[in-house]
């Protein structure tokens, strides 16, 4: 309909614009309300979204069919029929009156969602134009791969202001959906497979999610269990089957182990629509959930072995990214490690782990899409996204390795982000149940973190004595959106406390009657080391005399200054250098087989006991 | 609850203690060896010619990292002697340490890069005993706050045995000391040119050493924490604990990196985790 990609390529920045705004607009109108409930009408939209499921069950059955992919087609069939005997035999009483909602957690959801989401997106206008010069092969869909990308933001924006389940589960399977397009773009044979291993593996959470429905629907034929408020606040002996349910849902949606293959064969799709799964959009519905439903699972032992779940896939999926080279790969594993803490974290559920979760989920989304964004446009200027490439980064793209290390620090390093999330979780976890087993993985997780994270930094940050800058050829669009990632990362530190006070505390209240926050001066000291850091770099400056330079010891071999020797028999050797990556320690194979089994009887453990729980008449 | 004449005091005072430290050890490790050694106050001539040297260096950045790296070592240490929250300490630590391994990585030289990568290894294998300790003090003592920690009455190494144990090892491995000494060696004779610190010179190397000496000191006031409610017997014990170190030094030779990690995580996951499990069920702190 467009033909010009400028055109095309100033909607989406609009739209973006739009968004960024809207979700801004939202906070500073609605910050101070606390919870608010909106009475939407629930009969004619229920309608036209069962008329949309429908669709969409039909269009993944086609789908499943032309790709031969069976036991996807099963598993949507398995669910179109949970989801048609409700609607028939049951749906016909429900009346939920609260239908949508705004408190201040979906507040934080929306401001990630828009200002991270739209950033994405505006940067994958350029990208993509990249994409398709590079490839030619891959047939050009761009317009569908911006109409769904802007439809999954939108499903999560429903997400998150949904206060009905069914609401909720709607958009659920929006984003299920977004996501397996979007995944199986470039319709390679490996990205099609791929898709469909997302497809699988959420449609599981997809039909615990609505097997949940017909246990609701039992336990109270009016539907005013459907609504989330209601049904967290009837109590954990009512809401509990459901809660594990949908939180197993949860789990499948957030890559938590033995789920977390679907996330790592994401990466195949073009590098932002793996910034949009990471960071903000799928894996964050998922734990979203999670946190909601963090009140019910408190004190149940059903609970804890859902937050083992997370635990063990945190310090696993953090050691199977020590031994990756790939860094596409390395930053897939880093998700679902953290998204396991926040996972452990949430089904814990006590408000300190809940205010841990939360700041989690706000400094991952910030630091992982700065960081998937900076891969993927060094990969479009060198052609290779291994992490053994990126030597002298700092040299070639200085202003990007600065960006790089910039996330990375987000990532692990005091006093930014996920680290004030972690020291948080340990603290919270001291006084949980089960609490030192907890602190324990999160103690060896946390130094497995710093390992894969810190070789990975000093790679780009070495200065290689060869190499030239060649910057100039990224483009305007890309340096606007890297920059403002970069600046938000360390604006999320800078900022926190009073992102703590004004929206987490205020949450954390509402929900538990209590609340949770750092200590007044622990605070001080953090903002002090930030400050430090901003101001570091001048000391280059103030320096008044010039060290002279030299070129590196080479064991006094006379060497040119691409670092080239003459090494024995008079054959020119030149100097590599290679980090460790102890693959047959952290491999990916050997601890996957040690973490799925582990995983999968801890789910099983969860609803065993919920089961057990139940036929006693107690919640366990 | 912290203190900022205690923060200021360390700054002030710590590089004196800890090159007197330095002094004692090398004596004592001359005397172990059967040689006289060098005067008291030798570590101390050392670093002052340091930094009447020429200012060489592969790459600028690196004097950036290194800045770093003594501004936090001290920064973190001020915080610990402050009285502040152990885990920030913890935490500011690892941040100074990442520095010093930058500056090692920004030279792209191979031994440093070497040097660099095993250092890494080393803070991973020290990590999660150094955690350790601060969750078994917090346990017994019920406070995070080293100000709280080291006027506790509770004589928390009766409580804390087996963490204890496990932090005198990894304490082995923070003051690079051999078996554990991979990335960088005070010893020349088993030493890979210079690992971690092969390019670093003159004033750089200085600030590098200056550093280490902040460092030792707080790590010996970790010991303290042990035996905050008997502060003489403390002083005693930490002076045990460093010739041990020396003496180990002295009698294992350098151990390959696998011994490093499985010595720091074993330790945790054995002495520290079940010293940990049975404080954490078994006794209720106060």
């Amino acid at each position: 309909m467009l033909p010009n990609n400028r055109i095309k390529d100033a909607i989406v920045a609009l739209a973006g614009l739009v968004i960024s705004l809207g979700s801004i607009y939202l906070f500073a109108t609605s910050f101070t309300g606390g919870s608010v409930y909106f009475s939407f009408p629930f009969e004619p939209t229920a309608q036209v979204m069962f008329v949309i499921e429908v669709a969409i069950s039909l269009l993944l059955l086609y789908l499943g069919m032309k790709f031969k992919q069976y036991v996807a087609v099963l598993l949507v069939l398995v669910q179109t029929a949970i989801t048609l005997y409700f609607e028939m035999t049951m749906a016909g009483g429900l009346e939920p009156v609260k239908n949508l909602f705004i408190d201040e957690f979906s507040i934080i959801m929306a401001l990630i969602i828009g200002i991270i989401g739209s950033l994405i997106a505006v940067y994958a206008t350029s990208y993509m134009n990249t994409y398709h010069e590079h490839h030619p092969e891959i047939r050009d869909r761009r317009r569908m791969f911006f109409f769904v990308v802007f439809v999954f933001l939108a499903a999560m924006f429903g997400l998150v202001f949904s206060n009905n389940l069914l609401w909720v589960f709607f958009f659920w399977e929006i984003t299920t959906l977004s996501s397996f397009l979007l995944i199986g773009y470039s319709e390679t044979e490996e990205a099609t497979n791929n898709a469909f291993l997302a497809l699988k593996l959420n449609l599981l959470g997809g039909i615990a999610f609505a097997a949940s429905f017909l246990y609701l629907a039992t336990v109270d034929p009016s539907g005013g269990l459907f609504e989330l408020d209601a049904l967290i606040a009837s109590g954990q002996s009512v809401a509990i089957i459901p809660a594990v349910l949908i939180c197993f849902a949860g789990l499948t949606k957030a890559a938590q182990m033995p789920f977390s293959s679907w996330l790592v064969g994401a990466m195949v799709a073009p590098t932002p629509v793996s910034a949009l799964l990471h960071s903000s959009t799928m894996v964050k519905a998922g734990v979203y959930i999670i946190v909601r439903f963090a009140p019910v699972l408190l004190g149940t032992l059903a609970g804890v072995a859902l937050g083992m779940v997370g635990a063990v896939t945190f310090l696993l999926a953090s050691a199977i990214a020590i031994s990756q080279t790939n860094a596409k790969k390395v930053l897939a594993y880093s998700t679902i490690a953290n998204l396991g803490l926040i996972v452990a974290c949430a089904s814990v559920g006590t408000p300190e782990l809940v205010w841990a979760a939360i700041m989690l989920i706000i400094f991952h989304a910030v630091a992982k899409s700065l960081l998937f964004l900076c891969v993927g446009t060094v990969e479009h200027r060198t052609g290779s996204r291994d992490i053994e490439d990126m030597d002298g980064l700092i040299v070639k793209f200085p202003k990007i390795a600065v960006m790089i290390a910039i996330g990375i620090a987000g990532m692990f390093l005091a006093p930014f982000g996920m680290l004030i999330s972690k020291w948080a979780a340990i603290e919270g976890f001291i006084d949980a149940p089960f609490g030192i087993v907890f602190v324990t993985i999160l103690a060896f997780g946390s130094a497995v973190t710093v390992f894969f994270w810190a070789k990975w930094m000093g790679k780009v940050l070495s200065v290689t004595p060869f190499g030239e800058n060649l910057e100039g050829s990224v483009s305007r669009g890309k340096w606007v959106v890297l920059s403002s990632l970069a600046a938000l990362t360390v604006l999320a530190a800078l900022l926190f406390p009073l992102v703590s006070s004004v929206l987490i505390e205020p949450y954390v209240l509402g929900v538990y009657g209590e609340t949770a926050r750092l200590a007044q001066d622990n605070i001080i000291i953090m903002l002090l080391m930030i400050l430090l850091l901003l101001f570091l770099p001048l000391s280059l400056y103030t320096s008044s005399k010039e060290s002279r330079k030299l070129p590196v010891y080479m064991s006094g071999r006379a060497t040119t200054p691409d670092l080239k020797f003459a090494g024995s028999l008079g054959i020119q050797r030149e100097m590599t250098t290679r980090n460790y990556y102890f693959d047959e320690y952290f491999g990916e194979k050997k601890l996957l087989r040690l973490g799925d089994p582990i995983c999968i009887l801890l789910i099983l453990a969860a609803a065993a006991l919920v089961a057990w729980g139940m036929s006693m008449g107690v919640v366990m | 609850m912290t203190s900022i004449i205690t923060a200021i005091a360390f700054v002030i005072l710590a590089p004196i203690l800890g090159g007197l430290v330095a002094g004692i050890d090398r004596k004592v490790t001359a005397r172990m060896q059967g040689r006289v050694g060098p005067p008291l106050l030798q570590p101390f001539y050392d670093v002052a010619k340091l930094f009447e040297k020429e200012d060489v260096t592969v790459t600028p950045s690196q004097n950036l990292y290194i800045i770093a790296y003594l501004v936090f070592m001290v920064v973190s240490g001020a915080y610990f002697f402050a009285g502040g929250d152990f885990l920030l300490v913890i935490f500011a630590f690892t941040l100074a340490h990442v520095f010093i391994v930058l500056g090692a990585y920004a030279a792209y030289s191979p031994y440093s890069y070497i040097g660099a990568e095993r250092e890494l290894i080393t803070l991973m294998a020290y990590e999660p005993m150094v955690i350790f300790t601060a969750v078994g003090l917090y346990l017994v003592t019920g406070s995070f706050y080293i100000s709280e920690i080291a006027t506790s009455t509770v004589p928390a190494i009766l409580y804390l045995p087996g963490v204890f144990l496990g932090f005198l090892t990894i304490l082995t491995i923070k003051l690079r000391k051999s078996p554990f000494d991979i990335s960088t060696s005070h010893h020349a004779h088993q030493e890979l040119v210079k690992g971690l610190t092969t390019e670093f010179a003159g004033p750089v190397l200085g600030k590098v050493e200056i550093a280490h000496w902040y460092e030792n000191v707080v790590l010996l006031g970790m010991i303290y924490l042990f035996f905050g409610f008997n502060p003489v017997l403390a002083i005693v014990v930490i002076a045990l604990a460093y010739f041990l170190e020396i003496f180990i030094d002295n009698t294992f030779s350098r151990m390959k990196w696998q011994w490093t990690m499985k010595s720091g995580w074993g330790v945790a996951a054995t002495l520290g985790f079940l010293n940990l499990v049975i404080v954490y069920y078994f006794y209720v702190g106060v």
